[in-house]
């Protein structure tokens, strides 16, 4: 055993991998032999972690059920409706679409469809079966409505063109109106009271759930034109108007074309503000994104600043920990460890400390949110985006190196003879 | 194998020198074995470490296996300790957490080895000290005499030039001492380079040469049987 002494060494890059293989596993063992020192040490990574995972999974729930509720309306989709500056509302002026403006985008615009107008119908004693009353909005539109709103009849029919054009005291009821109104699960041919006029159910619609713990489902629906007798013609009702561009890429050209047309008609002055908005769902769900994005980020930065706090923890607990070391540090330095090894070794357990405090905190944070989802009633499940977890991790591990510079250098630049006769 | 040349080594101390070490000149042959001797203060542990390179000296040139030593820069100087010298402390020095085996294999670790090939190389040193039934022992289960034997595994295990050992049975009872002062006896007659800094004459007369410091200078060289 004492012949010739070779010199063996792998290649550099295995070298590297064994040395790396060690440092993670010497971390380990120390932060074990710790335990409560080390949770501690974790503790601001944990928090910090934790809150941003579980702001993120409910805003991520939040923006997803949001989303999907605008999924229904397809992107080539337009709503057009009235807008009041809060100028002219404080000088009593409402804005509003009129039925002129609908007859005017179905005449005077190319390349769109299904062009449906929506009104709200207010009669004074509200929908009532009998001693039974719905406090369910009646909704005065046409059979488009079916289309742009992916809603469809469950049993019966939907107002037809024919129902519109002859004012028939017909009514399709949303499922939480029929429940209300103590009708059977089959209710069709049944009459009801709107006011005081009898319609009578030809449908119901389909049920959709609840969205923020408010019922999709309450509503009933009479043809726009038979809507408009009943409100009278000296109140003349606000309206929506909903079309499809046929084509998706003509959506930009056909929003200006129906600006430019309702203005003139509206006779609204070059550099006056439009007294409407035609809204398309792509910019509704981009401004729901943009929103939640907003949100991320100026939360992510402040937990940024708790992480860093937590980093501070770290280096605290590593500068300990390279004094009560000393002696070891100066054995492995005796025994030949170059500084870059040292360096390496104190480096990788406070990232790994830091990376430890950031997977517990995802953990946590994820609980943290499915917690106060549950608490919050109605509120979206949350989600934690894969991102969230990656960009938690990385940044935690980036915290454990920033912060573990400082040690490991000073652990790295220890003289060995010193550190060997430290006590 | 070895060659001091006008070492000297001084520290300062405020505004005083402080000299450890004073024009040495020392050569020491391959499969020696030298007892470094002196009172304390005489500059044997400063001797120690400039041999061992875990120090620079001030002056003069010091050449370990053909290499210059003293124009090495620190990590180079971690290479020599890692490769060429086996150390044996008083104190055994040995990671407390740790099992023998990894103990025994801390220094194939610098080398870049694999896992496995420390393992083999751990266990077969210390199956050389006979300990081979204790690799996965932690340190304080043991006894002194057990803790030093485990030093020289670890010692062993890289294949160094030379063993260095600073009081190497200062910690020890003296049937123990015996037993560790055999182990270097064999080790000494396997063709191993030995060189044992000790206060104590009674270790120096286990050695074929005494090497007697005072104040910094060399006073007595002699070979003994």
């Amino acid at each position: 055993m004492i012949e010739a002494a070779p010199i063996d060494e792998g290649n550099r890059l295995q070298a590297f991998f064994y040395a790396l293989q060690e440092c993670v596993r010497s971390a380990l063992a120390s932060i074990r032999s710790h335990r409560m020192r080390s949770f501690l040490t974790m503790l601001g990574v944990i928090i910090g972690v934790a809150s941003v995972i579980c702001i993120v999974s409910l805003l991520q729930g939040l923006t997803q059920s949001v989303m999907n509720e605008f999924q229904g309306i397809g992107g080539n989709t337009l709503i057009i409706h009235s807008q009041t500056s809060r100028e002219d509302r404080m000088l009593g002026k409402s804005n509003k679409i009129r039925p002129a403006d609908l007859e005017l985008v179905k005449l005077r615009v190319a390349g769109i469809s299904n062009v449906t107008p929506r009104t709200g119908i207010g009669v004074p004693g509200g929908v009532r079966n009998g001693s039974n009353i719905s406090t369910a909005p009646i909704l005065a539109t046409t059979s488009w409505f079916q289309l742009s709103n992916q809603a469809y009849p469950r049993i019966g029919r939907f107002i037809t063109e024919s129902d519109n054009n002859s004012r028939r005291r017909v009514v399709v009821l949303g499922d939480q109106a029929r429940t209300d109104l103590k009708l059977p699960e089959n209710p069709l041919g049944t009459f009801i009271q709107l006011g005081s006029d009898w319609f009578k159910v030809v449908g119901v619609m389909e049920a959709r759930g609840d969205f923020f713990g408010q019922s999709m489902d309450n509503y009933v629906v009479i043809p726009f034109e038979t809507g408009r007798a009943l409100a009278g013609p000296e109140r003349e009702p606000d309206m929506g108007i909903m079309v499809t561009v046929d084509n998706l890429d003509a959506v930009k050209d056909v929003t200006s074309r129906i600006t430019a047309l309702l203005r003139r008609a509206h006779k609204i002055g070059p550099g006056d503000s439009d007294d409407f908005e035609v809204e398309s769902s792509q910019t509704l769900t981009e401004t729901i994104g943009r929103v939640s994005r907003t949100i991320t980020l100026v939360i992510s930065a402040v937990v940024g600043i708790s992480l860093l706090v937590g980093g501070v923890g770290i280096m605290n607990i590593m500068l300990v920990s390279v004094t009560e070391r000393t002696r070891e540090i100066g054995i492995a330095k005796a025994l030949g460890a170059p500084r870059s090894f040292i360096l390496m070794q104190f480096l990788i357990e406070a990232m790994v400390l830091a990376v430890i405090g950031g997977v517990i905190g995802i953990g946590f944070g994820w609980l943290l949110g499915e917690l106060a989802a549950k608490m919050i009633p109605h509120f979206p499940p949350p989600a934690v985006p894969w991102w969230a977890i990656a960009g938690a991790t990385g940044f935690s591990a980036l915290v454990g190196m920033l912060f573990g510079i400082l040690p490991a250098r000073r652990a790295a630049n220890l003289a060995p003879i010193d550190a060997l006769r430290h006590e | 194998m070895i060659e001091l040349r006008g070492i000297g080594k001084t520290y300062q101390m405020g505004s005083t020198e402080l000299v450890a070490l004073a024009d040495i000149n020392l050569q020491i042959a391959r499969n020696e074995y030298v007892a470094l001797i002196g009172p304390s203060g005489s500059g044997k542990s400063t001797m120690m470490n400039v041999l061992g390179c875990l120090d620079l000296p001030s002056t003069g040139t010091y050449t370990l296996d053909g290499e210059a030593v003293g124009a090495l820069s620190e990590d180079e100087l971690a290479r020599v300790r890692n490769r060429k010298i086996g150390f044996i402390f008083q104190s055994y020095y040995l990671m407390p957490r740790t099992t023998l085996a990894d103990n025994v294999a801390q220094p194939l670790i610098y080398r870049g080895l694999a896992p496995s090939v420390r393992r083999d190389r751990a266990n077969a040193a210390l199956a050389r000290v006979g300990l081979e039934a204790r690799v996965l022992h932690k340190p304080n289960e043991l006894s002194g005499g057990q803790r030093q034997r485990v030093a020289i595994a670890r010692a062993l295990v890289g294949r160094p030039n030379v063993l260095l050992a600073d009081e190497p049975t200062g910690n020890l009872d003296s049937k123990t001492a015996r037993e560790i002062m055999g182990v270097f006896g064999d080790l000494h007659r396997e063709g191993m380079t030995i060189i044992v800094v000790t206060h104590d004459p009674a270790i120096a007369a286990y050695c074929r040469r005494v090497v007697r410091l005072h104040d910094g200078h060399i006073v007595e060289d002699r070979a003994q049987s």
